[in-house]
């Protein structure tokens, strides 16, 4: 079973991600699980979900306690104290910033890529969300799921246009990580 | 059709697939998404029902008792103070004998405020003479909706299904979602004998003096306990059609030959199976997942405990002075019954505090220091009382 924690700041989508990280894990015929860690939200307080995927029916229902991986949304939250708890001694993240991943890196003892996901949904879909880009990213760095897994879920939420667009970020986004990079961390995690 | 969903937008789903005719409710923390997805059904065409948006949940309970009592298939949810505010009309829609379904996105009770999950809510209207069945996941939620309307009209009685808030009702999982012509065959038209007929008048509702008050109560009484027979009954047959086993009053699961058990309710059940799988060295232990709380399984639940030494009632509920709520019930259950096991009774995960896999081990060692008897709560953090209360 691989367990995920997403950051990020309330209305940046951080359930949303959470879900279709879920529901592109299910068309891949895995089984699993996401949900908030819901609180008072409004809008750019710091808020977090977790992804749980397993090839068997998930049963348990606590918080994801010890992630292999994290997903920030948002750069500033890196800076937030206990953001990396838990994580897994060979974790890695996956962050949205333009900032240089291996100085992120060695701050947050911890691998890092950097992909500047708002940026490239601002230029793409017209507007700063990062969700897509960064989940395409997570897909490329882990093989865990083909990217047209989250693609058909991105179908479940959107048509035309908009899914257009988002089919174009989730291949710009993967190709800007390398692939497979963190492979052997899925293996680690699920073994 | 397995497909992936929030436990919410499962439930909304499956309400519709049951044709309610009226539906009522007022938005509250963490309901709201079962309400939202199913006004847009009735919005969007696909759910043909009566919406009634109404200002309250004194009302949201009034209308829908007033549509039952016109003869119409009605339903409502609610979670903590919206509960409370329905109380009053919650022992008047199970007192009229009101086939009503409710969903119960359990949540804890203000004061201090926590829109969190416990189950508070529902454990203070226990006593309203409602059927309460507990989900242990979403699938045994979306199941146990439809057989809650079988059972309400079957028994005329009311039915509250009891779903842990956020844990299961923000949780996105795969759920198998039945077809409509399954619903269809399983859930007869309703068809209620007792309604509001201009053509044949009755009255509902009058005051009824000493002579018959007890009898009433009495017959209420009786109704709620040859209800357990139609929970098996109707569990069994839709067991059947979906192809889904799953005990009507409480699962069993862990080796025959433990002598420790642990009883608890909801969603707790799933976590606490997933940690007897990871923490091996602890003695065996045999897990009673509670589904029907009201009626009370006695019988059942003494069946289930034969050959225990040690039961730990693990709730998510407290009445304070006296302790458990569930853990009191349990051990009148046992009061006359030679080598009943010890009840441990913890409450735990209050107001929305997580429970994690560590809570199995922690369990066993509250077994053995004796932490349980007659009461604790088990995930309390002492330093965090003021020095008065240590």
């Amino acid at each position: 079973m691989i367990e995920i924690r997403i950051h990020g700041r309330g209305g940046q989508g951080n359930v949303v991600a959470a879900y279709l990280l879920a529901i592109a894990a299910f068309e891949e015929d895995r089984y699993a699980q996401a949900f908030p860690n819901f609180g008072a939200e409004r809008r750019g307080a710091p808020v977090t979900a977790f992804v749980r995927i397993a090839d068997r029916p998930i049963r348990r229902r606590c918080q994801v306690r010890e992630p292999a991986f994290l997903i920030i949304q948002d750069a500033s939250l890196l800076h937030v104290p206990g953001i990396t708890d838990g994580l897994q001694a060979n974790g890695s993240i996956l962050v949205n910033s333009s900032e240089d991943g291996d100085v992120l890196g060695a701050k947050l003892e911890h691998p890092v890529v950097a992909l500047p996901a708002s940026a490239l949904a601002q230029e793409i879909l017209g507007r700063p969300l990062p969700n897509t880009a960064l989940l395409s990213a997570f897909l490329a760095l882990t093989g865990l799921l083909p990217q047209s897994a989250l693609i058909q879920a991105l179908g479940q939420r959107f048509q035309g246009k908009v899914l257009e667009n988002n089919r174009q970020l989730v291949e710009q986004a993967a190709a800007q990580v390398t692939a497979g990079a963190w492979q052997e961390d899925i293996h680690a995690a699920s073994a | 059709m397995l497909q992936a969903l929030e436990g919410s937008q499962a439930l909304a789903r499956t309400v519709a697939l049951c044709r309610p005719q009226v539906i009522a409710a007022y938005p509250i923390t963490p309901q709201t998404h079962i309400v939202e997805n199913l006004s847009r059904l009735v919005a969007d065409g696909t759910l043909d029902c009566e919406l009634v948006s109404v200002e309250s949940e004194f009302s949201a309970a009034s209308v829908a008792l007033g549509a039952v009592a016109a003869g119409s298939r009605a339903y409502t949810a609610s979670s903590s103070q919206g509960i409370l505010l329905m109380a009053e009309v919650l022992y008047n829609i199970a007192g009229l004998r009101m086939p009503l379904v409710l969903t119960c996105a359990n949540r804890a009770v203000s004061g201090p405020l926590s829109i969190w999950n416990d189950q508070q809510d529902s454990m203070a209207v226990r006593d309203a003479g409602w059927i309460q069945l507990y989900c242990a996941d979403n699938q045994e939620a979306v199941d146990t909706t439809i057989q809650a309307f079988r059972i309400a009209e079957q028994c005329e009685l009311p039915v509250m299904v009891c779903v842990d808030g956020f844990t299961l009702t923000h949780t996105l999982e795969v759920i198998d979602l039945p077809e409509q012509q399954q619903v269809d065959d399983f859930l007869p038209a309703f068809s209620f004998e007792r309604r509001l007929d201009p053509a044949n008048p009755i009255s509902i509702g009058t005051l009824v003096s000493p002579d018959y008050f007890t009898e009433a109560r009495q017959s209420h009484h009786q109704a709620l306990e040859n209800a357990l027979q139609t929970i098996v009954d109707v569990q069994q047959e839709w067991g059947q059609l979906a192809e889904r086993n799953c005990d009507a009053l409480l699962n069993t699961s862990g080796p025959a030959d433990a002598r420790i058990g642990i009883l608890t309710l909801g969603s707790i059940a799933g976590t606490l199976a997933a940690a007897m799988d990871r923490y091996t060295d602890n003695p065996a232990t045999r897990l009673l997942t509670l589904r029907t709380f009201r009626p009370f399984p006695a019988a059942a639940i003494r069946q289930a405990c034969q050959g225990l030494t040690d039961l730990v009632v693990l709730e998510r509920a407290l009445s304070p002075g006296s302790g458990g709520i569930v853990g009191a019930e349990v051990r009148a259950a046992f009061s006359e019954i030679q080598d009943a096991p010890r009840v441990h009774n913890f409450t735990v995960g209050l107001g929305g505090r997580d429970v994690p896999l560590e809570i199995y081990p922690h369990l066993h060692q509250a077994i053995r220091d004796g932490r349980g008897l007659p009461f604790a709560i088990l995930d309390l953090e002492p330093d965090k009382l003021p020095e008065a209360a240590c």
